[in-house]
């Protein structure tokens, strides 16, 4: 158990390293291959689906001139959410000291990776040419930073990447080497994923909030909204999966966890819920043409309302989950399936408020007031299910690559 | 085996079955790996349509002459084989002392849409969605608020108790759609024209999100448009058959109007609504009418500060 052996040097034992994670990562029971595959076969036909695009135009999707981005830049916006959400569990475990969440914070940093991994997918997968995408890579191409928002999305998103997989790496890797992890080399990167996760959610609502031709998203709640949505939807997530987890693996030591982020979804659900009456107030009281988009939303403008049966659903399951969340016995073992089905209204409740509910109706009515509408089409569901496939594999392959390490935490 | 295993004994069965489970899982890694090439193929038609020359072309502003030329002469090929039609394009140049300003009198137009059409043809735009850069709201006279307009007003025009509003890009000073390019594929060129490079725009279509007048378009799919019906006077950076998946816009026309013409759209006007011309030019007419007239500016709370007037007698 000792670290590498004198005739080693971390250029053969980092790759030996990858090798048994990966080995061990493929290793697991009927069930867990049969998920996989399934996984697998998801992501193949969103791949095909994806590639097909590609070869035929666009014109595969439902978007139009008018309603230029739909579900994948909406995906795309949901994703940066989970991804941030994940850092619910670093607070407790880094800035307030929190034992038992420092033992499996690992968790929240992996999902992190496999959203983020997953929101780079959207964004190819929204890219008319993705061919030209190296356009896009500073040095090369031609980066229009700092003036374009967008250049700012990409630095962000790969800089949190690369934060959560050198933090991640770092932490299994060293327990792969049977060394203890020197904090020099990662609580200084943890401390800056903190501050980083709250930026990849502003920044992406920058994208939305700076354009003055769009009423709707042209507001300074935009951020502060995303991120409390973001810390609802992010440690339901966590909160399911580790319920999954302690079932399927029998890692310990997750229901403090589990009661720390029922506890902190409990206030962020209601921060939620104020901004976004909060925002309604002001559109609905106020009048004029800014509120088009969001009576188009609510109630439906000129007899057109395709968005109108998302929008309540979204709020119905919020408000319930919130009120789920207020009731102290949601945190006791014996109501598990009441929490779960909580976490996944809160879940649901903020993709469609952010999808559906805030990306499409930026563009209904069209900044010449046409209202034309949109419902994603079946191509755009096969890519959209193929990349969460590809991102639930992500997490599954991560989580058991770190599974070692939980076992031990929960160990002593 | 390795130094990681929590206990020997249980680490041993799998040391044994090692050579046979990596097979297996070997054998499903190829069989995934193969599944995974078997969907992406249509990729390989789409990589058809992309040449090596293509895929690797700089931006525009960053061409040298000789590489603008093989540029050009790989275009004029590339339409020729597409398309059937022989087409010249040209790479015009801004004019010196030029600012390129246009005007609406909004007392004399009436909606017949001949400057939609007009754009249609002259730019080449896709024949089945019936493309232009031109959209033309029917609004109830007494407001200027768009809500109240419509774009797919039919029957004989003009009504009695409507006026007729054409928006098409207004070349904004302050452009939003410029600012919002990732990768700089779209800029204002010196005579106030913003212009997009069609072979370096990645599609992601945020400047459609940005632009305040519906100005852009994307092509969801490759125009179709027949060969007698090409307009052969083509410029690289306006009207030459677009590529799928790039986003475009009016360019004032610049490959006539850089040549001393008009815009398609104003020639085609009927009622003679329409007035272009160079604002620095003290004595056009559209100087004077900037000068004299009520105008309007649409959306002029944005701060975009419009090259594109509407004004009333």
């Amino acid at each position: 158990m000792s670290s590498i052996p004198a005739n080693e040097t971390h250029i053969t034992s980092y790759p030996r390293f990858i090798g048994r994670s990966l080995w061990l990562a493929t290793e697991g029971s009927f069930g867990f291959y049969a998920w996989m595959t399934a996984l697998t076969a998801v992501f193949l036909v969103g791949a095909n689906a994806w590639a097909n695009q590609v070869a035929g135009g666009m014109i595969g999707t439902n978007m139009t001139d008018q309603v230029s981005w739909g579900l994948y830049i909406a995906n795309f916006t949901f994703m940066v959410g989970l991804a941030a959400g994940g850092v619910m569990m670093v607070i407790p475990a880094y800035l307030y000291h929190d034992r038992k969440m420092h033992d499996v914070v690992i968790i929240g940093e992996l999902l992190a990776i496999a959203a983020i991994v997953m929101c780079l997918m959207f964004v190819m997968a929204d890219l008319g040419r993705p061919d030209r995408f190296w356009h896009m890579v500073p040095g090369i191409g031609k980066f229009n930073w700092p003036i374009s928002m967008l250049t700012w999305d990409v630095i962000v998103l790969n800089g949190y990447l690369i934060l959560n997989l050198h933090i991640c790496g770092y932490l299994l890797y060293m327990r792969f080497l049977g060394r203890k992890p020197n904090p020099v080399w990662y609580v200084p990167f943890v401390m800056l994923s903190i501050v980083w996760a709250i930026s990849i959610h502003t920044i992406t609502a920058f994208l939305y909030c700076g354009l003055g031709g769009r009423p709707f998203w042209n507001t300074a709640l935009l951020a502060p909204r995303f991120l409390a949505s973001a810390f609802v939807s992010g440690p339901a997530f966590i909160i399911v999966a580790m319920i999954l987890i302690k079932r399927l693996t029998g890692v310990v030591g997750l229901d403090d966890p589990i009661a720390t982020l029922t506890k902190i979804i409990r206030v962020t659900i209601l921060i939620n819920l104020l901004m976004v009456a909060s925002e309604l107030f002001t559109e609905f009281y106020t009048g004029g043409s800014h509120v088009s988009a969001a009576k188009y939303l609510f109630f439906g403008l000129h007899g057109k309302t395709a968005l109108v049966p998302w929008t309540w659903t979204a709020i119905a399951m919020n408000i319930a989950a919130a009120l789920l969340f207020l009731w102290p016995g949601l945190l006791s073992l014996k109501w598990r399936p009441l929490l779960v089905t909580a976490c996944m209204m809160a879940f649901i409740g903020a993709w469609i408020e952010k999808g559906m509910g805030l990306i499409v109706p930026g563009f209904i009515p069209s900044t010449l007031h046409e209202v034309v509408e949109y419902i994603p089409s079946q191509l755009e569901w096969k890519v959209t299910v193929g990349i969460w496939a590809f991102g639930l594999m992500v997490f599954t392959i991560a989580i058991k690559t770190a599974l070692p390490t939980l076992k031990q935490s929960s160990d002593h | 085996m390795t130094s990681t295993e929590p206990s020997k004994n249980r680490s041993l069965p799998i040391v044994e079955n090692f050579t046979r489970r990596a097979a297996v899982k070997g054998a499903f890694a190829t069989l995934g790996a193969g599944a995974f090439v078997a969907a992406i193929s249509p990729l390989r038609q789409a990589a058809k349509n992309t040449t090596a020359a293509e895929f690797m072309q700089q931006h525009y502003t960053e061409l040298s002459p000789e590489q603008k030329a093989d540029v050009i002469a790989r275009l004029e090929a590339e339409t020729k084989e597409k398309y059937g039609a022989d087409v010249t394009i040209a790479d015009d140049r801004p004019i010196p002392g030029t600012k390129f300003v246009y005007a609406i009198n909004l007392s004399v137009c009436n909606g017949n849409g001949k400057c939609v059409e007009a754009c249609h043809k002259e730019n080449n735009h896709d024949r089945a969605t019936n493309q232009s850069y031109i959209r033309v709201l029917e609004m109830p006279k007494g407001t200027m608020d768009m809500e109240q307009g419509s774009t797919t007003y039919s029957g004989a025009v003009p009504k009695d108790d409507k006026f007729y509003l054409p928006v098409q890009c207004q070349q904004c000073d302050e452009p939003p759609c410029v600012d919002v390019c990732p990768v700089k594929a779209t800029w204002k060129e010196e005579d106030g024209i913003v212009v997009v490079d069609y072979n370096w725009c990645i599609g992601c279509r945020y400047c459609e999100a940005a632009c305040p007048y519906h100005a852009r378009r994307f092509n969801w799919k490759e125009p179709e448009v027949p060969t007698k019906e090409i307009n052969p006077d083509q410029s690289y950076l306006s009207n030459r058959v677009r590529p799928v998946g790039v986003v475009e816009k009016c360019t004032y026309c610049l490959h006539r109007t850089r040549r001393g013409k008009l815009p398609a759209c104003l020639e085609a006007c009927p009622t003679g609504a329409r007035v272009f011309g160079n604002i620095l030019d003290k004595d056009s007419n559209i100087r004077w009418i900037l000068e004299n007239k009520r105008v309007y500016i649409l959306k002029e709370e944005l701060g975009t500060k419009p090259a594109f007037f509407y004004y009333f007698d």
